[in-house]
């Protein structure tokens, strides 16, 4: 079979394979960025139990790997009265693990905020709540929104992990049709360029026009 | 290139110790140097001044061989630097061939680039060990020696961050020295430094061109230092030598109408 | 807790821990690939061929960009197909070699990349030859910059070793399938093996920062350049 012929006969396949690895993609990024935005702003919060609570969170879920997390979520969850389906178990498991990470660009993007502009803030009598709202987070925002392009990537990566709990994606859709064919190189190799049109092709320029967008509405760009 | 006006090297009674013989340099569109000429006689100390950007630093880097050039030939000692001579006809200078002429001229830079993780001592050690192949013992003479000279044999076993701006230039003054060089660069050596430690480095300078026999080439924007240590003044207008003289004529007289504007306007601001 | 069992937890735990020693033979053994690997891949971006830097510099954009797990995958089942076959060891530590040495590659590039022109500079007025101006003069002064993304990817290399299991590596988190597999008994070495991974990955992270502190003190090399 030429590539081209194994590509007609899949291409239907591969396609299925992508929508769930861009529907993971998509509801992990979404889980990602709340408890990115939750667990780093507590782990700054100056109430110590609060703070902790964030400390914790991240360490447990960067100090661990991922696939044990999902396995963790899907099977061990169970046991407690919690049943996910193999789809939900997979995004949450890709999206609390990758928010552990998005915390800590959260927290460096807030501190890289200079401290004059706390001082000016202050100075002309914000409360705490707008002085971080109108002033520091926008600025925070634009400082990382380039490691966010990054860390989108790695989510992205991470839900090829989800074919391990069943849930039917581009990676899982790939060892299918390996295991029919034995044409592996071109299974994988088909799925990997998947993989990199998505990074490169979606998220990427996604994220710089995302970025453009900011910089031009905080006018710096 | 044809490269056939070109000598393959310089010979006579009166050869410069540096010539530029029509050198051209662009970055991209723009022409930093345009077809220049210039002799500099050994011992010979030669002022560049000018606004910035009409490429006096372009000058020193192209000798030093920092850039490459696009057109033209640099002499070094009557020696072809950027080209060597190769079945009669002047090729563009191989990396084996650059090293050696490289090895007669020094350079001080305007941000002093000590090695930050070496002492004094191994700042000024490191390429006479390594290049030259003298032993450590030489070499550790040599320096300090030469530490000596710039006054800061005492700080030897400093490292450069816990020296002031000032002294980090002597001791790459000293460094550039221990390779025994027959002309020696100095790029806006005291621009990086506060104004009352100016003079501890114009100090070495002025001690190296009346104590010893070197070729010079500095580009400053200290206008009385220029006057009364340089024998030749060039002023660099737009990638040419705009106005050259003695420093009494090109200070009291100058000639172009661009020079006396410069001077007017640097010297206002003095 | 719900359900734990204690005999349970004593009778599995000598058979992870064992497996715990593969799983740390196998991210060091692949941190060594990546780190040798890594090194190749910057200094051959900074060739002056332009299709050797091109090719490398996309190949490792195309690493970067693609699921490890399905490269770990694409090596194992690839080389049967064309007559070659490598253990599940062998591929494991191809795949994730490769994959961290691009990573690190970039890590190398950014140290290098952190040492001022003027350092390269003074090397050619110096007229230091090019080894020797990376030995002494730039590697040096580039450590600092690498040591943290050097232990980042440690520690990431370590939690990616799970992966390894899909082609039947026998590392820790294999050891866990392994045991659910045969007992029904998923809380036990489920919650153990994220155990081990936190005992051994939040001592090594904190180890790192004081390394790098220790490194940073021991070169002396917070502010050391001149004003600008
Ligand atoms: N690496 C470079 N790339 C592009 N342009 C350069 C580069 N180096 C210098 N130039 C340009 O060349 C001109 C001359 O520079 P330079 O010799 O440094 O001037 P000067 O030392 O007289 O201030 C300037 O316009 C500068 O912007
Ligand atoms: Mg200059």
């Amino acid at each position: 079979m030429s590539y081209l012929e194994f590509l007609y006969k899949y291409a239907p396949s591969f396609l299925n394979g992508a929508v769930v690895t861009l529907e993971q993609t998509a509801l992990g990024t979404l889980l990602a960025v709340i408890v990115a935005l939750i667990m780093g702003f507590m782990k700054m919060s100056s109430f110590i139990p609060v703070r902790w609570v964030g400390i914790v969170y991240i360490e447990i879920f960067r100090g661990t790997s991922l696939l044990v997390q999902m396995y963790w979520i899907f099977f061990v969850l169970p046991l407690f009265g919690i049943t996910l389906g193999k789809f939900e178990a997979g995004f949450l498991a890709v999206g609390l693990n990758l928010g552990a990470y998005g915390a800590e660009l959260v927290r460096g993007g807030v501190q890289s905020v200079p401290r004059s502009q706390y001082e000016a803030a202050t100075a002309l009598g914000m409360h705490p709540f707008t002085r971080m709202r109108r002033v520091i987070f926008p600025q925070a925002l634009l400082n990382m929104l380039p490691p966010w392009g990054n860390l989108l990537i790695e989510l992205l990566k991470a839900t090829a992990l989800v074919a391990l709990i069943s849930v039917a994606d581009l990676m899982f859709v790939s060892k299918q049709i390996n295991m029919s064919t034995f044409l592996s190189a071109q299974a994988f190799g088909t799925a990997l360029i998947i993989y990199y049109i998505i990074a490169r092709g979606i998220i990427t320029p996604g994220m710089r026009g995302l970025e453009c967008k900011l910089a031009k509405k905080l006018s710096i760009g | 290139m044809s490269n056939e006006s070109f000598p393959l090297k310089l010979e006579g009674g009166d050869v410069p110790m540096v010539r530029f013989d029509r050198v051209t340099k662009q970055y991209g569109d723009l022409t930093v140097l345009d077809s220049l000429d210039l002799d500099v006689k050994a011992n010979e100390m030669v002022a560049i001044i000018g606004p910035s950007g009409s490429g006096k630093t372009t000058v020193l880097r192209m000798l030093m061989g920092l850039e490459l050039i696009d057109e033209g030939v640099i002499y070094v000692d009557g020696q072809p630097m950027t080209h060597m001579e190769k079945n009669g006809r002047l090729v563009r200078a191989g990396q084996k061939y650059l090293r050696r002429m490289r090895s007669s001229i020094g350079m001080v830079f305007q941000q002093f680039n000590l090695f930050p993780h070496m002492t004094a001592l191994q700042n000024c050690m490191e390429a006479p060990v390594q290049v030259l192949g003298l032993s450590r013992k030489e070499a550790r003479e040599r320096s300090l020696e030469l530490l000596k000279l710039v006054g800061l044999d005492d700080k030897m076993d400093q490292y450069p961050a816990r020296l002031s701006g000032g002294q980090q230039q002597r001791v790459a003054i000293a460094r550039a020295l221990a390779m025994r060089p027959k002309i020696m660069l100095f790029d806006e050596v005291t621009s990086a430094l506060d104004p009352e430690i100016v003079g501890e480095v114009t100090q070495v300078i002025r001690k190296l061109h009346d104590e010893h026999s070197l070729t010079m080439l500095m580009v400053t924007h200290q206008m009385g230092f220029a006057r009364d240590i340089s024998d030749r003044v060039c002023f660099f207008y737009e990638g040419k030598i705009a106005e050259q003289g003695s420093p009494e004529q090109l200070f009291d007289n100058p000639r172009n109408e661009r020079t006396a504007m410069f001077l007017s306007a640097v010297l206002e601001a003095d | 807790m719900f359900d734990w069992r204690w005999d349970f937890t004593i009778e599995i735990l000598p058979r992870l821990l064992e497996a715990t020693g593969n799983t740390l033979i196998a991210a060091g053994l692949g941190y060594l690939i990546a780190l040798v690997l890594g090194l190749v891949f910057a200094l051959a971006q900074r060739t002056p061929y332009r299709l050797l830097t091109f090719a490398v510099r996309e190949s490792i954009e195309f690493i970067r960009s693609t699921p490890l797990v399905l490269q770990i995958f694409f090596v194992f089942y690839v080389g049967p197909q064309f007559g070659i076959r490598l253990s599940p060891w062998t591929s494991g530590m191809i795949a994730i070699g490769l994959h961290y040495a691009s990573y690190l590659s970039e890590v190398y590039r950014a140290g290098l990349d952190s040492v001022p022109k003027g350092q390269w500079e003074a090397c050619t007025a110096l007229n230091l030859s090019v080894r020797r101006t990376y030995t002494k003069i730039v590697i040096p002064q580039a450590i600092p910059t690498v040591i943290p993304g050097f232990g980042n990817y440690l520690v990431g290399i370590f939690k990616d070793t799970p992966m390894l299991s899909v082609i039947g590596v026998t590392e820790l988190f294999h050891a866990a399938t392994s045991i659910g597999a045969e007992t029904y008994r998923f809380l036990e070495p489920f919650t153990l093996v994220g155990a081990i991974f936190l005992a051994i990955s939040l001592p090594a992270a904190m180890l790192i920062r004081r390394f790098e502190d220790w490194i940073r003190a021991s070169l002396g090399m917070t502010k050391l350049h001149a004003k600008d």
